[in-house]
């Protein structure tokens, strides 16, 4: 029975090109995934990310009005609305929870309004929202792969800037590094990411991509370079699973593969503490 | 320009409106062992984020090797009080340590083989060699003040200012540190800010005593009065070693 099922997904991943099409983009965005939310992770800024995340939205439902490309107003908005959550955190620190909080739900609000203004676009909003993977075009993918090799460039070539600004801030200051920049920049990374993921889960569902195949790289691994590497090949695993399981199912892509790596964490953790007590 | 590693003349500091440091003035010669000693929120920790660029005076001039703190922080090996990283960070000792031969155009995943010599010896050094492999997460208290003590060594830093090395660790390891410090005395000068006036004044060459303001500063001037002073009469046990 289930060889049967795992059969005709093979064969409509041989027919179907849109199969094809969001097998490739789940994997392309678990590149950008393993490698910006392993420091998510470790510096553990995953609430800010989440604010970025949403707040994209904004840019969208602007972009949208305007009449231009959505995911050129999605980058657009992503860089902007990093920045704004980096000068918020550097800026109002004490604050930081209540700013970000309020960054999240008008950016969302921004991005729901603008959308409800421009005529005939209603459906997208669920999309934008929860991704719709299956609709994923050659553009989206050509889009994704240059993010993808944009965002593993900058993360190579300032790597111990970046391991030592989320190692120790003070310290890395002490030795001269432009620590604001840095970190900066990483959240303009992080943004880029939640851009690279709308198109698979969504901007609502990304931050669990973002975070948990990354922290699950960290129950086996110790060191971040070989975190960074367990969590793309493990985010490339769930995405496919989960594209499987919604396929046969025929549920919700995005959603289908957030639940798959929800279970997967959960058994992760489970093991990793079973591990450690034993 | 003269000598001096550390000149500070005439600095208040306030802090939300609350004097924490009045006119101090302060200079550290080269070669100088000095331990700065005084009651909790006596004002050392605000002096040494002074020293170290992280604050500017409300009044009067600091300068480190002749320059602004800020410019030479480079040239200035820092051992805070508590590690301020995350202890679960993915990491080795080794890259812990390497961190001090950062530079702004650093750049790629490799440190130089110049690096790694330099790394290599000062673990040596401070006796963490055998541990160069382990994750951070996993050290005592000894032994992670040790990996802080070697990453601000292989900077190769002209003044070395530790923060508090005795709180966080065992008694027989602080000799141990200490002993360390006086060796590497021969070489860097160095700034020692501790509560614990009696351990400190074992090893240093001298002694400014702080509370707000600066009461003295050489270790024969360190008598029961000024510790009075300075602490009002609550010292149980002050242990003054005299060559």
């Amino acid at each position: 029975m289930t060889d049967g099922m795992h059969e005709s997904f093979w064969a409509a991943l041989i027919a179907f090109p849109f199969l094809q099409r969001a097998l490739l983009a789940g994997w392309l965005a678990s590149i950008g995934c393993g490698a910006i939310g392993s420091f998510v992770v470790v510096k553990r800024i995953g609430f800010l990310a989440g604010g970025i995340a949403h707040a994209v939205l904004g840019g969208m439902g602007i972009a949208l009005y305007l009449g231009f490309d959505p995911m050129a107003g999605a980058l657009l908005a992503a860089v902007f609305s990093a920045l704004l959550v980096g000068w918020v955190t550097l800026a109002w620190r004490e604050y930081e929870d209540t700013l970000i909080s309020a960054i999240w739900a008008v950016g969302m609000a921004v991005g729901v309004l603008f959308i409800a203004l421009t005529p005939g676009y209603d459906k997208d909003l669920m999309s934008y929202l929860f991704g719709n993977v299956l609709l994923v075009g050659k553009q989206d993918l050509l889009l994704m792969a240059g993010l993808d090799v944009l965002l593993v460039a900058i993360v190579a070539l300032w790597y111990r800037q970046f391991v030592a600004v989320a190692f120790d801030e003070r310290f890395a200051a002490q030795r001269g590094l432009r620590v604001k920049l840095v970190y900066l920049s990483l959240l303009v990374l992080v943004a880029m990411t939640v851009v690279l993921l709308i198109q698979v889960v969504g901007l609502i569902l990304v931050i669990a991509l973002l975070t948990l195949p990354s922290a699950m790289a960290a129950h086996y691994i110790r060191r971040l370079g070989g975190m960074i590497l367990l969590a793309m090949l493990i985010g490339m695993a769930l995405a496919s699973i989960g594209l499987l399981v919604s396929f046969q199912q025929d549920w919700p892509g995005g959603a289908t593969i957030i639940i798959v790596t929800g279970i997967a964490y959960l058994l992760s953790t489970l093991w990793h503490a079973w591990r450690q007590h034993r | 320009m003269s000598t001096a590693v550390v000149s500070i003349e005439h600095v208040d500091f306030d802090y939300n409106g609350l004097r924490v440091l009045e006119d101090v003035s302060l200079t550290v010669e080269q070669g100088e062992f000095l331990g700065i000693v005084g009651p909790n929120a006596g004002g050392k920790t605000t002096l040494l984020r002074l020293l170290l660029g992280e604050l500017k005076p409300d009044r009067g001039k600091v300068r480190v090797l002749g320059r602004k703190p800020a410019e030479a922080r480079q040239h200035v090996g820092y051992v805070p009080q508590y590690p301020l990283f995350q202890r679960d960070f993915p990491i080795t000792v080794e890259q812990v340590v390497l961190m001090g031969r950062l530079t702004p155009r650093s750049l790629g995943f490799r440190y130089t083989r110049e690096d790694h010599r330099v790394a290599e010896r000062v673990m040596e050094q401070v006796e963490i060699a055998d541990i160069a492999r382990r994750s951070i997460g996993r050290l005592s208290g000894g032994q992670t003040q040790r990996v802080l003590l070697a990453r601000a060594l292989v900077g190769e830093p002209s003044l070395l200012v530790l923060d508090e090395p005795t709180a966080n660790i065992d008694q027989r390891r602080e000799t141990d540190i200490f002993d360390l410090l006086r060796q590497l005395n021969e070489r860097i000068t160095i700034i020692v800010v501790s509560h614990d006036i009696g351990f400190i004044s074992a090893y240093v060459n001298r002694v400014a005593c702080l509370n707000r303001t600066l009461l003295c500063h050489s270790t024969a001037e360190l008598d029961a009065d000024t510790i009075t002073r300075m602490y009002g009469g609550h010292v149980h046990h002050v242990e003054h070693v005299h060559d």
